[in-house]
């Protein structure tokens, strides 16, 4: 017996790093996965962008676990066809459980470097779209009488981490929408709880997605403690993450609600 | 395959409620027990509710074995740290290592105005709920620094150890004391990736809470107040509609903590408290 057997979970930003991770540990303990991805790129995000492709292989992953999955090329940002998504994928799978809001983008950049659009693009996906998420999905976790929601936040999210002034805004605002999210939804017996990730091992943490951490580190070196863990480890991998998301989504977790989750290696103790 | 196969957990206040359910929960996932317990009355406390047994921490020991774990259980006092540290370090001996600590002995005492606390309330409440805990971490923590495998202290706080709560200043100001001890300790022992959390439970459904003169606490106007009456009002002060929530939530949340799958979490206040602390 898994434990999230018989559960259904939708998962933003699925097609890989922390998302496919999350549908692929949820499905390992028995859950089926409705799965999004913008799978193209954002302007400015200096990684390289998921793809139809990294999408595709996260169905495979999950279909060799022998659960259901229905992946659909969905931008967060886009409240028509997020929702289309979610009750097509809930008409299939006869119900939703437990929602991952976990698409997001990474810009870095100096105070006086962020433009008038990474600030706007970061805000959109970030907290806007993880506001379109729960507020969409929610209806159908009502109707199937509780469930639990994610929304991933962010170290950012409660620390004002350097050189990351939209992706800090968006992930408290990530924060405090969880926490007046989970007080309007307890009558409902909806549980929501925000995860607060240390680095991660994806193509977001990669260097190419970090490498403009060296030169501004390098102009403003009494801020480089700030991005130190205190376990002696560099960064988490995906699993780490997915196991706090398992942990929320079972019922081992049922009266657990409003919770900042971190699994930050101790970074924002520091 | 259990999630804490072949780990050896320390776990005070085992004789009952919280900590038995933590002994059997942990035993259940493959873990062996190295269990304490006052197992006694205690004066202050028994004026609110009764003290474990001896008979109690047997019982612990009774269902552990039953469940083919092994279980090392002694009748020790946190507050006595010569008898503490003796007990663990026979129970290390026997039991091969120690890899997760349940620091979860506490007492409740209530329901007085905190200028009309006495000294001897005062003193019992935080040498059990902060010096106990100190205690139980400093008898610890050179064997899991000694064996270099890491490890994972948990510290039991409570809501009253982020929130304040009024006619409860001692058990509210020891509460607030652990979560200080495990933001330190997690600093401290990263290095030696000893991982330290707390706990925070609401209410939980043990002796400690459902007794007429908790319920009290909560309903000071009737002079016999019953656990229907009470329910309510405890709920009143969760988001999500319960009044109180089981020993083995609590014990979940110590299993998460305790074992790989929370590898890289450490520092964190997790509350098992149906959104109590952030109404």
């Amino acid at each position: 017996m898994g434990r999230v057997t018989g559960k259904v979970a939708f998962i933003t930003g699925a097609a890989r790093g922390q998302g496919r991770s999350h549908a692929i540990r949820l499905a390992e303990e028995g859950a089926d996965i409705i799965a999004v991805d913008l799978c193209g790129p954002v302007r400015n995000v200096p990684y390289p962008a998921a793809t139809s492709d990294d999408l595709a292989e996260t169905v495979k992953l999950v279909e060799a676990l022998d659960r259901r999955v229905i992946a659909t090329q969905v931008d967060t940002r886009d409240r028509a066809a997020l929702k289309t998504a979610i009750d097509d994928g809930v008409a299939q799978l006869g119900k939703l459980d437990i929602v991952v809001a976990n698409a997001g983008i990474c810009i870095i950049g100096g105070w006086d470097q962020i433009t008038p659009e990474v600030w706007q693009d970061t805000l959109d996906v970030n907290l806007t779209g993880t506001w379109n998420t729960v507020q969409l999905a929610a209806p159908h976790l009502i109707a199937n009488g509780g469930g639990s929601i994610i929304m991933t936040s962010s170290a950012a999210g409660l620390k004002g981490l350097p050189f990351l002034t939209p992706y800090v805004a968006s992930k408290f605002g990530v924060t405090g929408l969880g926490k007046a999210f989970a007080h309007e939804l307890a009558e409902h017996h909806i549980r929501v709880n925000t995860l607060h990730p240390t680095g991660v091992e994806t193509p977001m943490g990669s260097s190419e997605g970090t490498s403009a951490f060296g030169e501004l580190l390098a102009a403003h070196p009494t801020l480089g403690g700030m991005l130190a863990n205190s376990l002696p480890i560099e960064t988490t991998q995906p699993v780490d993450q997915s196991n706090a998301v398992l942990f929320l989504a079972s019922d081992e977790a049922r009266y657990i609600t409003a919770l900042s989750m971190t699994v930050d290696a101790g970074n924002t103790q520091y | 395959m259990g999630r804490v196969e072949g780990k050896v957990a320390f776990i005070t206040g085992a004789a009952r409620g919280q900590g038995r359910s933590h002994a059997l929960r942990l035993a259940q996932e493959g873990a062996d027990i190295i269990a304490v317990d006052v197992a006694e009355d205690i004066p202050s406390v028994t004026r609110f509710y009764p003290g474990a047994t001896e008979a109690d921490l047997a019982e612990t020991v009774k269902q552990v074995e039953a469940l083919d774990r092994r279980i090392i259980a002694s009748k020790v006092d946190v507050r006595d740290y010569a008898a503490l540290k003796n007990a663990l370090d026979a129970g290390v001996a026997e039991l091969g290592h120690v890899d997760i600590v349940s620091a979860n002995a506490g007492i409740f005492l209530h329901s007085d105005k905190t200028h009309e606390v006495s000294d001897s309330d005062w003193d019992d409440v935080l040498d059990i709920n902060l010096k106990g805990v100190w205690h139980t971490v400093k008898a610890a923590i050179p064997h899991l620094i000694a064996q270099g495998t890491g490890g994972s202290i948990v510290l039991t706080s409570s809501t009253a150890g982020i929130k304040g709560t009024p006619n409860v200043a001692p058990y509210t100001a020891s509460k607030h004391g652990v979560v200080g001890l495990m933001k330190t300790l997690a600093l401290e022992l990263a290095e030696h990736n000893i991982r330290v959390n707390s706990i925070h439970p609401t209410g939980v459904a043990t002796d400690m809470i459902l007794n007429e003169t908790t319920f009290k606490l909560f309903l000071p106007d009737q002079e016999h107040p019953t656990q229907e009456q009470a329910a309510p009002v405890f709920q009143s002060t969760n988001a999500l509609p319960v009044p109180w929530v089981e020993p083995i939530d609590i014990s979940n949340a110590l299993l998460f903590l305790a074992s790989d799958e929370a590898r890289y979490v450490t520092g964190l206040e997790l509350k098992v408290d149906a959104g109590y602390t952030t109404k």
